[in-house]
């Protein structure tokens, strides 16, 4: 095929698309205006039937609740799979980063630094746990907060070292916090089995309309996914960190002279 | 559509195409953080906070920082 030919395939291409384009576009519906009836419905079912003033966490934990089931088993997987490849190699050992830079000294972390990542952290958590708690009252939830939650883990790294970070936690609590929260999805899904329902259906006493103790198993899904979401991007860091900081290829004993 | 929606979605268009146009993975990764924060402003002023929180934490915190750690390891990681 000759340069020619492909232009003149590209330009038919190119032209045939925006033809389409502008009917799509030109076919649009205002914007803002709203022509589903599903939305509605739901605004109003939210309130009425489930005492959940956020109608996004309505449809994401209740309405399509199986839906978030496999969405948060996506984030899980993921999780696996990083620990799985990043996992320390037989040939990788505990090294000492050489700079690249030779000549002048990496610069020691300032104190303002400091000061500002450790006083950051305990607003950070709890704000996590609040957006967490109140995922069913205002915006926010299980996913937001467990990332909130972890970035206030984060900032002891920032704030610090690696080895500081490293040293309020194990592995194996990170993973047992993790696997608690992604069963406890399961485990209030059946609920509804066990009480002659459907699977993840809402089985809880609904509450007052507006008390963080309502909306049935909402919030109760709400705690188990931010657990699992949090614990799950610390884990994912942790995991990462110590592939950049701490592990370094060293020569397999086999190979030695 | 407003004032302030069309001024954000204009910023957001001038976002995307800031962080195509820039080549270097490292620079890359902050315009990234930069344009979630942009995505995330727009999805609050059209009133879609929970989207918006979403799209902060993952878009502007998340995964730049999963680019620079990517990028730490595969440029220094083994020297």
């Amino acid at each position: 095929m000759t340069i020619r030919v492909r232009r003149v395939v590209f330009l038919i291409g190119v032209g045939l698309l925006a033809v389409m384009l502008a009917r799509s576009v030109g076919a649009l519906p205002h914007f803002g205006a709203y022509r589903g009836p599903y939305g509605d419905v739901v605004s109003r079912a939210s309130v009425s039937e489930r005492h959940i003033t956020d109608v996004v966490t309505a449809v994401n934990f209740d309405f399509r609740g199986f839906d978030t089931l496999g969405e948060e088993f996506i984030f899980f997987a993921a999780v696996l799979g990083v620990a799985l490849i990043l996992r320390p190699q037989t040939d990788e050992g505990v090294g000492h980063v050489i700079d690249c830079a030779t000549g002048r000294a990496v610069p020691p972390t300032s104190d303002a630094v400091r000061v500002l990542g450790l006083g950051l952290t305990p607003p950070t958590v709890l704000f996590g746990i609040y957006v967490v708690v109140h995922g069913h009252l205002t915006p926010g939830g299980g996913f937001q907060g467990g990332v909130i939650l972890a970035t206030g883990v984060l900032l002891i790294y920032l704030a610090g070292e690696f080895d500081d970070l490293h040293g309020l936690y194990s592995d194996s609590a990170l993973e047992r916090a993790e696997a608690v929260g992604a069963a406890g999805f399961i485990g209030l899904g059946l609920l509804g089995v066990i009480a002659g329902s459907v699977f993840l259906d809402n089985v809880l006493p609904l509450g007052r309309t507006g008390s963080v103790f309502s909306a049935g198993m909402v919030p109760l899904i709400n705690l188990s996914v931010g657990l699992e979401i949090a614990a799950g991007l610390v884990l994912l860091l942790t995991t990462f960190l110590r592939q950049t900081i701490v592990l370094r290829r060293i020569e397999s004993p086999a190979r030695r002279p | 559509m407003t004032f302030l929606q069309a001024t954000i979605l204009v910023f957001v268009g001038a976002g995307g195409t800031c962080v195509v146009a820039t080549r270097d993975p490292l620079r890359q990764a902050m315009v990234a953080s930069l344009f979630g924060i942009l995505l995330g402003i727009l999805f609050f002023v059209l009133q879609a906070p929970d989207v918006a929180l979403s799209e902060i934490v993952v878009g502007a915190v998340a995964l730049p920082l999963m680019i620079l750690l990517s990028l730490a390891k595969i440029r220094g990681g083994d020297r």
